[in-house]
């Protein structure tokens, strides 16, 4: 019943938004804040039961014979539901302040469709095979759209064109058939401890549907899928900052995640060495993602790319096969959410206060906005991978395991990725705070709005504390490789 | 005297009495009534009979208690009832519908004369599902046509004329292509009824003329049908008719003859044609790629919707013969459940054109740019009939789209997934065409001074209602599912 | 000789030609349907061949007479019916015909479609 709840409760949500939405204001972000703290209740009650090794499940309905709606909370979905739900307060806090200080038009289509996605997310979070999982992968998908082109002009609909055609293509054209395949050689799509598709598949067929779905999730970001991840970067700046550093493209990894654990099942595919390119790709993109990066003037799409490059640390740690890279990528799940979810909302920070975008416009901007600039600091920080953030526990523990593995193209990849995320990372914290102003009139501002600071101080301490206390996470983590 | 054990034929009858009559009724919202309580009437027999199938019952008709085969048989099973329901729920949602629309295009004085033949297109289409006996389908396929013809011409545009002539030729050539082959098969065997020709072509089978009577009887149902490259008169007829016009004849139309080709050729020839299986495969199969890999294209480059949705109904007869051309139970089980799914999803986006043409009058991209402001509701409905067609999880359109690539998938090998990307990338063709649609509407300013109002409560309810049997039919498929087994059964039945 | 024994079903296949051949050349709507007309005659003349037996009279029962061969009336009956469906279709063909001359002012196929792209 829980499940179900947290389901329904942001659908609820979103009917309550749409009519406080008529009445003012006020109450409809308050309609937004109580529904998020909701959320947050019923899906942070399930973490007890799931720490103790229970799985609640609940079937819905049959769709047709062997195809049903069903849901089974196990250790990374419990991990990625109580990582949204719990961000989404920050986050409505944020847009609060962001959209307000923008004086953004449609802003209860905006909290509307956002609790719509928040329900699509809990879907796929909880989903207990993989046609929920596809269902609810698509309704994220759709919902997200109008969050994407919510400026409504001609660039941005055409970005939002791009964020759409990408995501539906793959979908559509690799994700369904890898599932229908699936269903079709092993007579159920159930995700199951081991997997499911030992003995059904061999040989090339094994890489291939394994291609089918690494491309086919293209929320996940792996190279050449990435192009809508840039693109969706005209959304406002909550939507960049809960979704597309934590809902959607977590939701990606955690698929990827999840039909590696469950569907192939980590011995088997450990066996089979067509399925090894996965880890190369995984390589390639966060080198590759982190050379464009550099070469970035727009903050925002720099941190799009360095999501790219931060998601396929978590393919390329799933990839490893290793019990410890697993926990690895379940914790980096975490840590870079929080980290990235900083940095946006410091992005967007900046835009509210000053309207600046480009990087070169950043100098000593941290004598105007220090606390935007703290926090920016701290999740660049975490970023790399520097104590005393988070980042550097799932770093530590991806780069355990692929010691463990002897595994010197992932050692090589985390090492030169630091390195890069330093380069592009380091320079634009050390002109924001050591350098002085360029003259001109565009300096004439203050800090960020009272809201937007007071989310981006909630999560920069989330980051930092997520160094400290991460033995919840770490208990999931472990829970996933060892039932 | 029951009428129950009569159902079957009185699911025409009751529409042959009705003609008449509503012929004499000059108030035109009386003849309109009377239209729809009897179009919802052969509705409820149609249901009746579905349940009855579902119970197991198997429905023999005998008209006049001439017994087979010397007297007209009818029969209905699985595939006629989805048919049925098909026919009789997209007619009945049409005239729901056209309380607002028809009045917007036909003149009050001629209404009368334009709902009779509504009537008996509804009759003949009805007619030709339940039938057991070659030639009365091909009467019931002419009535229907004559009526389709009448119904296409009787809007105000201009040029359903030369699209309606245009239909008439090609609907009589696949007609009496149809008539040549059951003469020839008459010739051959000496009866007409489905069940007796069955046994006695087995005698005769191999020979020419019954080869040259197969051929003819494909090619003239394929004509009906729109199977690429006959599907020449489809787009213009369906874009130029009266809106609910094309809502009633794109649900199911060219279904129906797809019906009687799939009947023919597996009750009939499949068995008894050596290799036959076959040649079925290698003839429709490429004939259903091209459909939907060029009708899909060309309704990428549409600028009309009406005719951008013809087109795209082009291509999913496509899928349908896809299905059909797999041979195996699970081919036919997708592509029936697909005549199914298809009609609630392109019944409910021509619905959603109408509503739109309450407000404007040219129906072209440009025109209804900018219409979600007005018309939120409408847009709303579109919006989702567009997810079915493209198939997205939750909807109708999935379910059919999952079975046909579950059935094409068990045949292996590089055909599989061939066929598999030539799905998907018809899928993702049909993205691209509702999107364009979807970003006029949300994202355009709008181009016109007209006003915009949202459409007319009656008109709008009803494509919600049609909408939501989309989403209905996507989470519960369990009725059209088990209707299409029963089918595919029935069908594959015949091969063993 | 065997080919001129089949003499109907040549002038049934020639026939069908002609029509066919009228449907799709020919421009002018009344052609045109005269073709389809022409076309459909020939199917009757198929079915009405194949029913007449050697030697068989008309398909009537007469009282104290056995033994008699009679002609098939089955397809007869047939083809009343499609000669019916060909006079409507026939007919119906004429009236948009007459609707089109109304609208377009002219009956040739090239310039109903030139006004139709003109406008």
């Amino acid at each position: 019943m829980t499940i179900i709840a947290s389901l329904v409760i942001p659908l609820i949500g979103a009917i309550g938004i749409i009519l406080a939405g008529r009445v003012n204001a006020n109450l409809r972000e308050s309609v937004t804040l109580i529904t998020a703290g909701a959320l947050a209740w019923t899906v942070w009650s399930l973490l007890p039961e799931v720490l103790a090794g229970g799985r609640p499940a609940v079937s819905l309905t049959e769709i047709v014979p062997g195809i049903e709606i069903a849901f089974r909370v196990e250790p990374l979905g419990m991990l990625f539901a109580a990582l949204a739900s719990g961000l989404w307060i920050v986050n409505s806090i944020y847009s609060i302040g962001y959209m307000r200080g923008n004086k953004e038009k449609n802003q209860t289509r905006f909290y509307t469709f956002f609790a719509i996605a928040l329900s699509a997310a809990m879907g796929i979070a909880f989903s207990a095979n993989l046609f929920t999982l596809f269902l609810f992968y698509e309704v994220l998908t759709l919902s997200t759209y109008p969050l994407v082109s919510h400026k409504g002009d001609e660039k941005t609909v055409r970005s939002a064109r791009i964020y759409l055609g990408v995501l539906l293509t793959t979908s559509i054209g690799l994700l369904l058939p890898a599932i229908i395949w699936t269903y079709v050689v092993a007579g159920t799509g159930d995700f199951t401890m081991g997997g499911i598709l030992a003995g059904k598949v061999d040989g090339p067929e094994v890489g291939l549907l394994l291609g089918l779905f690494v491309f086919g999730v293209g929320k996940a970001a792996v190279m050449p899928v990435h192009r809508w991840l840039p693109a969706a970067m005209v959304a406002p700046t909550p939507v960049s900052a809960l979704l597309h550093a934590v809902a959607v493209v977590k939701a990606g990894v955690f698929t990827i995640t999840k039909v590696i654990v469950y569907i192939f099942g980590i011995d088997f595919l450990a066996e089979s060495p067509s399925g090894d390119w996965l880890m190369y790709a995984a390589a390639f993109t966060i080198i590759a993602a982190s050379i464009v990066a550099l070469k970035q003037q727009n903050l925002k799409r720099l941190l799009a790319y360095s999501t790219i490059a931060q998601l396929s640390y978590v393919v390329m740690a799933t990839a490893i096969l290793k019990p410890l890279a697993e926990i690895g990528a379940a914790i980096h799940m975490v840590a870079h959410a929080f980290g990235k979810i900083t940095l946006f909302f410091a992005a967007g920070a900046i835009y509210v206060a000053s309207k600046k975008t480009e990087l070169h416009q950043l100098r000593g901007i941290g004598r105007r906005m220090p606390w935007t600039m703290a926090a920016f600091t701290i999740g660049a920080l975490s970023m790399i991978g520097v104590p005393p953030t988070g980042g550097f526990v799932s770093k530590w523990y991806i780069l355990a395991g692929a010691f463990e593995a002897d595994n010197y193209v992932a050692i090589a990849t985390i090492i030169a990725s630091t390195v890069l995320n330093a380069a592009y990372f380091l320079p634009i914290i050390y002109f924001a705070w050591f350098e002085p102003e360029q003259p001109g009139t565009d300096n004439d501002h203050g800090e960020a709005p009272l809201f937007a600071v007071l989310a981006l101080t909630i999560t920069a301490a989330l980051t930092i504390g997520f160094f400290l206390f991460n033995a919840t996470a770490l208990e999931l983590g472990r829970q996933l490789v060892s039932p | 005297m029951n009428p129950s054990d009569h159902l079957a034929a009185l699911q025409v009858v009751v529409l042959f009495l009705a003609a008449p009559i509503i012929v004499l009724l000059q108030a035109r919202r009386l003849a309109w009534a009377a239209t729809t309580l009897t179009s919802l009437l052969t509705f409820a027999i149609a249901i009746a009979l579905t349940l009855g199938v579902l119970n197991g019952q198997d429905y023999q008709y005998f008209m006049g208690s001439w017994p087979a085969p010397f007297g007209i048989e009818l029969r209905v099973d699985g595939f006629s009832a989805v048919l049925l329901l098909a026919i009789t729920g997209a007619s009945s949602a049409a005239l729901l519908a056209g309380y607002h629309s028809l009045d917007q295009q036909i003149e009050a004085k001629r209404q009368p004369l334009f709902f009779a033949a509504w009537i008996l297109a509804l009759a003949g289409l009805a007619g030709i599902v339940i039938s057991a006996d070659a030639f009365n389908i091909f009467v019931f396929m002419e009535i229907s046509s004559l009526a389709s013809y009448v119904l296409v011409a009787g809007g105000p545009d201009k040029r359903a004329l030369p699209a309606v002539f245009k239909y008439l030729i090609f609907g009589t050539i696949g007609a009496t292509f149809y008539l040549i082959g059951v003469g020839l098969i008459y010739m051959m065997t000496g009866t007409l009824n489905l069940a007796d020709m069955e046994v006695r072509i087995h005698d005769v089978a191999d020979q020419s003329p019954v080869l040259v009577a197969a051929g003819f009887i494909t090619v003239g149902l394929a004509l009906k049908a729109a199977l690429f490259p006959l599907h020449i008169w489809l787009p213009n007829s369906y874009t130029f008719a009266p809106h609910v016009v094309t809502v009633f004849l794109a649900a199911c139309a060219t279904k129906v003859s797809l019906y009687v080709l799939l009947r023919f050729d597996f009750f009939v020839f499949q068995q008894n044609l050596t290799g036959h299986e076959l040649q079925f495969t290698f003839f429709f199969m490429p004939l259903a790629v091209f459909a939907i890999l060029i009708a899909s294209a060309v309704a990428l480059f549409e600028k009309d919707l009406k005719r951008m949705l013809a087109w795209s109904s082009v291509a999913q007869i496509g899928y349908i013969v896809l299905g059909a051309s797999i041979v195996s139970l699970a081919g036919l089980t997708a592509s029936v459940l697909h005549v199914f799914n298809h009609a609630i999803a392109k019944g409910s986006l021509f619905l959603a054109v109408a509503c739109l043409a309450m407000s404007f009058r040219g129906l072209r991209l440009n025109d209804i740019a900018g219409c979600a402001k007005a018309m939120p509701w409408t847009m709303g409905a579109l919006v989702l009939a567009g997810l079915s067609l493209i198939g997205v999880p939750g909807t109708a359109g999935f379910i059919s789209k999952w079975y046909l690539i579950s059935a094409v998938l068990e045949l292996g090998g590089g055909i599989a997934i061939f066929l598999t990307a030539v799905i998907v990338i018809g899928s993702l063709m049909a993205v691209v065409y509702i999107w364009r649609i979807v970003e006029h509407a949300y994202f355009r300013p709008a181009e016109t001074e007209i006003v915009a109002r949202e459409a007319p409560l009656g008109i709008l309810s009803i494509t919600w209602v049609v909408a939501l049997a989309n989403l209905y039919f996507g989470i519960n498929p369990e009725l059209p599912v088990t209707l299409s087994e029963l089918a595919a059964d029935a069908l594959m039945g015949h091969i063993k | 000789m065997e080919l001129l024994g089949y003499y109907n079903y040549w002038v049934f296949a020639i026939l069908l030609m002609v029509g066919f051949y009228a449907v799709i050349v020919r421009n002018n709507l009344i052609k045109k349907l005269l073709g389809l007309a022409i076309f459909q005659s020939a199917v009757f003349l198929m079915y009405i061949t194949m029913d007449k037996v050697e030697g068989g009279t008309a398909p009537i029962i007469q009282e104290g007479v056995a033994d008699q061969i009679y002609s098939n009336p089955l397809p007869q009956v047939l083809i009343l019916t499609a000669i019916v469906v060909g006079v409507s279709t026939t007919a119906l063909g004429l009236a948009i015909i007459v609707r089109i001359k109304e609208a377009y002012g002219s009956i040739e196929e090239d310039d109903i479609i030139a006004k139709d792209r003109e406008s």
